[in-house]
């Protein structure tokens, strides 16, 4: 076993529920590199929602809410502010984080509120057996959508920039070291980072990454994506990812509170943030 | 802008007039609670506004939240962060926060539910009071579990059973549910506060089944809301274990009904009819009972605790009234979930009628129905959002012995 990986597994709760060729492997030891790197295994705290990207911390050895569908937000920001000294890091999914729990990601982003949030995104409900999702492609065939799925995919990293979150990332896990790179900018970030993670289903999403074999979706993904460069044009068939939105203009939630850690009032006023909305992003 | 409402300025031990609300945050402080995440529903409001300035006087964190599902959410978590936390809402959100009071009773979160009824369902009646939601109380979450609801009738026991309701809650390590409703909790009385110190954390817990160290002390706490083992690691999917975790958790609430139920009782030593009430039906009851002992003390009462000791202070002479010959007790049931059956068989060994008058369609009146087979329980329900007049109830067990009379 992977040195690293055998310092942060529990192995009495392997093996875990990930069907082969799944995508949670990868982020699972992104995460856990990013953790191991920076050194704050007695700092962090994570917590997860409902589905299958939400079982990723379930296997480590660390405090893990393993949460209600959807809530994975509500209960991190309550974690939070009874302890803003310590990071927070939220695994969620597609269907968890922009459907059900849609609410709590605008609200949150809103506060900008110091948590990380990898949102694992396979555009299908895996975990129930391959219904659509808010990120489901238009047109694209599922149990729910037969004759292909009308919605218009709900683009989770857009939807956090638009209510103020202030570090916004995009990788995939065809994408590893860049995806470990961003959890541990995210976790060192002051403020809400929202890292949304393209992953693939080969069990019960072939179709949205255009393969059936794990191997096949991770090449097409490496294909029909398009990292972000400074002062070029995104092509306009391709998905952009890489670093979407860095700001540092606006107060972290817990800072403005009047509670500080030791539960102790600051006597820091409540400052409006300053208001840059528009940055470009893709 | 409205100016924040505080409190008045009342020490430990003092004595105060405020009102059912304002007297539940204040205990909520004292109790030690230190996170408080709401949503603003009438009639409840009074809470979350007085909290969100009480709360950072002693340290504390407050968050006005996004909806009532966030709100739980974020009380249990905060919980596992190491603050005692809270939550006070009305009927629609409770309806809300059903889902997460069922994940802290199976992770076994100690944690504080408030709601302060209203009439419903959905919208209902947003500003007159009502005891509907004595069932989803109990049972509003899916699934088997066992909970602690308390219901105050005053503004002093909005205090008293608040406190308790922590205490409670870290005890048995489970969610405490205080019932009140819109009476209690828009009414102003005299109360005491602060009477005894609430010690930080209890540390006399019942065992568990879950990991219960609190986050960042080294533990690495697994919190599960599918069934799990002591290590939280799913055990949802084998039967015998899931089976065994569910009988825990009604077990270890069940097992000390001796030291959570809690009900007062009024003249029970020689009557035959009783009068059996919560909330802010038990004050027209008691009305109701004085009258027909004609007895004008106010501060009559003996609490009884599973040992029958029955102690009575004060007692005047009782003057002769039209009710006199009824022989009128009450039944107080402060702790209304678990049903406390055993405590109830016991108080009204002797009494042949019960009347349960209820701020709803008759639904405490059943549990005590099960409970007192052999007694004859007649239903009080009373829907509107007005409350029970002390005539009516006394007019009603007039009602009920003449009928029962003419009978024999």
């Amino acid at each position: 076993m992977n040195p690293v990986y055998e310092k942060y597994i529990k192995k009495e709760s392997l093996p875990t529920l990930f069907c082969p060729g799944c995508g949670s492997g990868i982020i699972q030891m992104a995460a856990i590199r990013a953790i191991d790197q920076m050194g704050i295994k007695d700092e962090v705290a994570c917590v997860s929602g409902i589905g299958c990207s939400s079982w990723i911390p379930c296997y480590l050895d660390l405090d893990v809410i393993h949460s209600l569908h959807g809530r994975s937000l509500a209960f991190a920001q309550g974690l939070k502010l009874a302890r803003p000294d310590k990071k927070i890091l939220v695994f969620t999914g597609d269907g968890d984080c922009l459907a059900i729990g849609g609410n709590h990601l605008i609200h949150s982003a809103a506060r900008n509120i110091d948590l990380t949030v990898v949102m694992v995104n396979n555009r299908i409900y895996g975990m129930t057996g391959g219904q659509k999702s808010p990120a489901s492609l238009k047109g694209m065939k599922t149990k729910t959508s037969p004759a292909g799925s009308l919605d218009e995919p709900v683009d989770g990293c857009k939807l956090a920039e638009a209510m103020g979150a202030t570090y916004v990332a995009r990788w995939t896990t065809a994408h590893p070291i860049q995806l470990e790179k961003a959890i541990t900018e995210g976790m060192n970030h002051h403020g809400f980072a929202f890292i949304e993670v393209l992953s693939q289903c080969p069990v019960q999403g072939s179709s949205a990454f255009g393969d059936k074999t794990p191997a096949g979706m991770l090449k097409n993904m490496k294909e029909y994506t398009w990292i972000k460069k400074k002062g070029e044009a995104p092509p306009p068939d391709k998905t952009v990812i890489g670093l979407l939105v860095h700001r540092t203009d606006r107060l972290e939630y817990t800072d403005q509170h009047v509670l500080m850690p030791g539960g102790t009032s600051s006597d820091k006023p409540i400052e409006p943030a300053k208001e840059k909305r528009g940055m470009p992003n893709d | 802008m409205e100016t924040q409402k505080t409190l008045p300025a009342a020490k430990t031990g003092q004595t105060a007039v405020l009102q059912g609300n304002e007297a539940c945050a204040k205990a909520a402080i004292q109790a030690g609670c230190r996170f408080f995440a709401g949503y603003p529903i009438t009639p409840s409001t009074e809470i979350i506004e007085l909290l969100s300035s009480e709360m950072e006087k002693v340290g504390g964190a407050f968050i006005q939240m996004e909806d009532e599902i966030a709100s739980a959410c974020a009380v249990v978590g905060a919980r596992w962060g190491g603050k005692k936390a809270m939550t006070a809402t009305s009927g629609p959100g409770f309806s809300l926060m059903q889902e997460a009071i069922g994940f802290a009773a199976v992770t076994e979160t100690p944690s504080v539910f408030i709601n302060i009824q209203r009439g419903g369902p959905a919208t209902g009646q947003p500003t007159l009071s009502g005891q509907q939601d004595i069932y989803q109380a109990r049972y509003g979450s899916h699934g088997d579990y066992e909970i602690i609801v308390l219901c105050p009738s005053s503004v002093q026991e909005m205090y008293d059973f608040t406190i308790r309701a922590f205490k409670l809650s870290e005890r048995f390590r489970t969610p405490v549910i205080l019932l009140s409703d819109e009476i209690v909790g828009h009414m102003r009385e005299k109360l005491i506060i602060g009477r005894d110190p609430i010690p930080d954390f209890p540390d006399w817990p019942v065992p568990v089944a879950s990991p219960s160290e609190d986050f960042f002390t080294g533990a690495s706490t697994m919190v599960e809301g599918q069934l799990h083992d002591d290590q939280g690691r799913r055990i949802g999917h084998l039967p015998t274990q899931s089976g065994d975790f569910t009988h825990h958790l009604c077990a270890k609430i069940q097992d000390h009904m001796e030291e959570i139920a809690d009900i007062e009782t009024y003249f029970m030593e020689d009557s035959d009819v009783a009068i059996l009430a919560y909330g802010s039906v038990a004050r027209p009851a008691l009305n109701a009972v004085k009258q027909a002992r004609g007895v004008k003390d106010t501060r009559i009462s003996s609490r009884f605790k599973i040992i029958n000791t029955l102690f009575r202070r004060g007692i005047p002479a009782a003057i002769q009234s039209d009710y006199s010959h009824l022989k009128v007790g009450l039944i107080k049931v402060n702790s209304v979930w678990p049903f406390p059956e055993e405590a109830l068989q016991k108080i009204a060994e002797n009494i042949k009628l019960i009347i349960v008058p209820e701020m709803n369609m008759g639904k405490y009146s059943r549990e005590v129905e099960r409970a007192l087979r052999d007694k004859v329980v007649v239903s009080m329900p009373k829907c509107g959002g007005d409350i029970h007049t002390p005539q009516e109830i006394l007019d009603r067990i007039l009602e009920e012995v003449g009928v029962r009379e003419s009978r024999i």
